[in-house]
């Protein structure tokens, strides 16, 4: 594409491309997907948590990321019966209300909630709809094989939507672009932990958010202008407790939860949007990069709860996280009905008992409106630290 | 004048199941009592093949948690789970399961074993959450088998297709490092002949089990597929891959042939033919079953079946001759089914309606189980659009009788059969 699609932050002061960026991430309508549309484009929409999205890149398709919207589900209601949450029923939402025109839908088998949406979506769109099986036995010694071989698949029905062919030079030069598109997220990150004044928690959560929504060189364009504005800031640390937000790999909770924690603490670490952070390290270039990266998957990941590996039991997976970030407590979240979520809180919450670390827990909804209460326990639960 | 044969297979399916699963139970009782292994599976693809070849007895964590319900003591498990921290909103076998664990094994029909190993696939996530649990419990080796299911609608791939033949490789790495498992916890060698005898058994009863599924095309209907499939469902998993398991299944199909050949149906007399879509609503089983057959509504056939037996239904037969191939390659297919099972039901109930003579189909999603129940109202929106058939949906749950809400079912099923009803007038005045 020749035009860029997200340029309301171009030529402002950071807190007025800031202030773009926040507004993007909640605006249901998703503008830059119908720019990028409008000039032609085509659309690769993968629901949460990870999808190798070098793969649709390489095609000349926008990978989207598909992470429900704040938007209440009028036209998706009557696809779904009760006790589901609500990602799976605004993700639909955005895609029968027209919102959101894809060309290729992939899903993935992370829950058992989410593993039916190729099957709805296929009953609704004619559009390919498909599950990237992701495999959950990563021990297995044939786990990297078989997920390239599942890589491969994935590359020719993408082939199919564009009606070409991916080169593997092209998925190299992809792998480039999302090399460096990890690597700022990661000095994103670096300031989060590092100077947690410099930039408040909404903030860097629209930063990374968008990038799931604008192609990954505008995205990479857009961090490298404003990451080194951010470091020259000149703000101040305050006296306020360090911690990690778990609990956000799938469903995200509004921004206006994330800014009510930026009011009360510093979010040093978190899980927000997981997938787009999941390979920790580069993608090798040299060689066949379809198995770069299946290996990267497995062998060069972060952890969730609905990531199984033997080698990552996820208890530990936070300890760490929470000695890497220096935190002093933890916000152990999870997403209503989020049957994975909950399953794991049990485990997290006990770890943090038997080692007497602080943790405050709690249930979020993308389409929440009222933080008063949550606020109030939040900062209870914060003072009680502070003053101790 | 009723004869000595008609008095001898005539229920006998349910005779000898309800005593093999007393049985069963009472091995599993002892084998906890004299501290011996167990591995802990579950019915999308137990691998009872590779396990009995072992000689390792089998634990159903999910048929455990489900007898909680059908004696009406789930509620006092969920609790003790709950209280633990597991919230209302998850599935409630993991938390029957945890608790019962929690009781040291203690269970309605006798005593758990703990397990040596955990065995179990991806066609359901809560299985890996679940195992989890127990590896932390118990710090056994967990095996998760990868089955990789279809990719979209009428997407399966066959041997020979460069996409279910990568597939397939996968599942036989993953079967062998099993095996590798199984004798460092068994510490027994590996006896592939034993598995051609299991896998001679287990096609006993793919083969009988498939066949049983089609005679209830009878009319009127042979078992009631929500009731006496239960039963016959208990078998096929517990005894997968035994001599006596086949045995039960040649019988079984010996019995709906008799009753095929001789018209008998089941205790109700049939006036509507339906199909269940879900899992059972086990807090209520007996009276849920009651609120149809009461109106003449028989289940002639339940997706629970399918999906609950690891797609046992599809009468895979494996090749004894290259025994750990073929035993990829049915684990591939026959798990696959389960899912399609599931996600993709829509199409194999669009195909049954004419020739089952559907008059209805029974939607059951439930709070417990999201992999069954988040497509059911979107599966059956699209039914209803491209099929003329009646269909009800039910919300309730597999274990919490808080949310199942007897009067109010009792009232929408009342009206679904006075609207069948109805509908059937209408169309005798033409």
């Amino acid at each position: 594409m020749n035009n860029p699609v997200f340029h309301e932050w171009r030529d402002k002061t950071l807190d007025d491309a800031l202030t773009e960026c926040r507004d993007l991430v909640e605006d249901p309508g998703f503008p830059t997907v119908k720019r990028w549309r409008e000039q032609g484009g085509k659309v690769a929409g993968h629901f949460q948590v990870y999808f190798p999205e070098e793969l649709a890149h390489a095609a000349g398709m926008l990978p989207v990321k598909m992470r429900g919207a704040p938007t209440e589900p009028t036209h998706a209601d009557s696809h779904f019966g009760s006790y589901l949450c609500s990602i799976i029923k605004t993700s639909l939402e955005v895609a029968v209300s027209g919102k959101l025109e894809l060309d290729l839908f992939v899903s993935h088998p992370i829950c058992d909630a989410a593993r039916n949406l190729a099957a709805i979506w296929g009953r609704n769109f004619d559009y390919p709809c498909q599950i990237l099986y992701l495999p959950q036995n990563p021990n297995s010694a044939h786990s990297v094989t078989y997920l390239r071989d599942e890589y491969n698949r994935m590359k020719r029905t993408i082939e199919g939507v564009v009606g070409g062919e991916v080169t593997d030079d092209a998925l190299r030069a992809s792998v480039a672009v999302f090399n460096e598109n990890r690597r700022l997220m990661r000095e994103l990150y670096d300031i989060k932990r590092e100077t947690p004044w410099l930039v408040s928690a909404e903030d860097a959560y629209a930063l990374v958010s968008i990038g799931g929504m604008i192609p990954r060189e505008e995205h990479n364009e857009l961090l490298s202008t404003l990451l080194p504005q951010i470091k020259n800031r000149s703000g101040r640390q305050e006296d306020r407790i360090r911690i990690v937000f778990e609990g956000a790999f799938c469903e995200q909770p509004p921004l206006d939860l994330v800014r009510m924690l930026g009011r009360s603490c510093y979010v040093v670490d978190d899980d927000f949007l997981i997938g787009m952070r999941w390979i920790l390290e580069d993608v090798p270039i040299e060689g066949d990069p379809v198995f770069n990266l299946a290996e990267s998957y497995i062998e060069r990941s972060s952890y969730s709860p609905v990531q199984h590996d033997l080698r990552k039991r996820k208890e530990d997976m936070l300890l760490n996280r929470i000695k890497v970030a220096r935190a002093e407590a933890v916000i152990v979240a999870a997403a209503k009905m989020c049957e994975p979520g909950l399953e794991e809180q049990v485990a997290y919450t006990h770890t943090l008992d038997e080692t007497n670390f602080p943790y405050f827990v709690s249930e979020f909804e993308e389409n929440m409106t009222s933080f008063e209460h949550l606020e109030l326990q939040v900062e209870t639960f914060l003072e009680n630290l502070l003053f101790a | 004048m009723v004869s000595d044969k008609h008095e001898e297979l005539v229920g006998r399916g349910n005779r000898e199941g309800a005593q093999l699963f007393r049985d069963w139970f009472g091995e599993l009782s002892h084998t906890a009592e004299t501290g011996g292994q167990a591995a802990y599976v579950f019915v999308m693809g137990s691998l009872n093949e590779i396990l009995k070849t072992f000689d390792l007895p089998v634990v159903f964590p999910e048929i455990n948690s489900l007898q909680t319900a059908v004696r009406r003591v789930a509620h006092e498990y969920l609790a003790e789970a709950e209280d633990y921290g597991y919230s209302p909103d998850i599935c409630g076998y993991v938390k029957a399961d945890f608790a019962m664990l929690q009781r040291g094994g203690d269970h309605p029909m006798g005593q758990v074993p703990k397990p040596s190993i955990a065995v179990l696939t991806n066609a359901c996530n809560t299985y890996i959450k679940w195992a989890e649990i127990w590896e932390r419990m118990f710090e056994i080796p967990v095996v998760t088998i990868d089955i990789p299911g279809t990719r979209e609608a009428d997407g399966q791939t066959w041997s020979g297709h460069v996409d279910f033949d990568n597939d397939r490789r996968y599942v036989e790495a993953q079967l062998r490092e099993l095996i590798t498992t199984c004798e460092e916890v068994t510490g027994k060698k590996f006896d592939i002949d034993k598995l051609r005898e299991v896998l001679h058994h287990a096609n006993g009863i793919s083969v009988g089990w498939k066949k049983v599924l089609e005679l209830n095309k009878t009319r009127p209907s042979l078992f009631n597929a929500l009731t006496d499939g239960t039963i016959f469902l208990g078998v096929a998993n517990g005894f997968r891959g035994t001599a006596t398991g086949s045995a039960y299944f040649e019988r079984l199909v010996e019995e709906m042939e008799y009753k095929a050949e001789h018209g008998i149906g089941t205790l109700t007399e049939e006036l509507y033919r339906l199909i269940f879509v879900g899992v059972p609503c086990y807090p209520i089983f007996r009276r849920f079953n009651e609120m149809f057959t009461e109106w003449g509504g028989t289940f002639i056939h339940s997706t629970y079946l399918w999906f609950a037996s690891g797609g046992t239904n599809r009468g895979f037969e494996y090749d004894t001759a290259r025994p750990i191939e073929s035993l990829a390659e049915g684990v591939l297919i026959s798990v696959r089914d389960a899912m399609d099972s599931m996600f993709h039901q829509d199409r194999v109930l669009a195909d049954m309606i004419e020739g089952y003579h559907v008059d209805g189909i029974i939607y059951h999603p439930i709070k417990s189980c999201r992999t069954v129940s988040t497509g059911l109202a979107d599966a059956r929106r699209y039914l209803s659009k491209h099929h003329d058939v009646p269909s009800l949906f039910i919300e309730s749950d597999m274990m919490d009788r808080r949310v199942v809400s007897e009067a109010q079912m009792k009232n929408r099923i009342d009206a679904f059969f006075e609207g069948l009803a109805s509908r059937r007038q209408q169309a005798t005045i033409g």
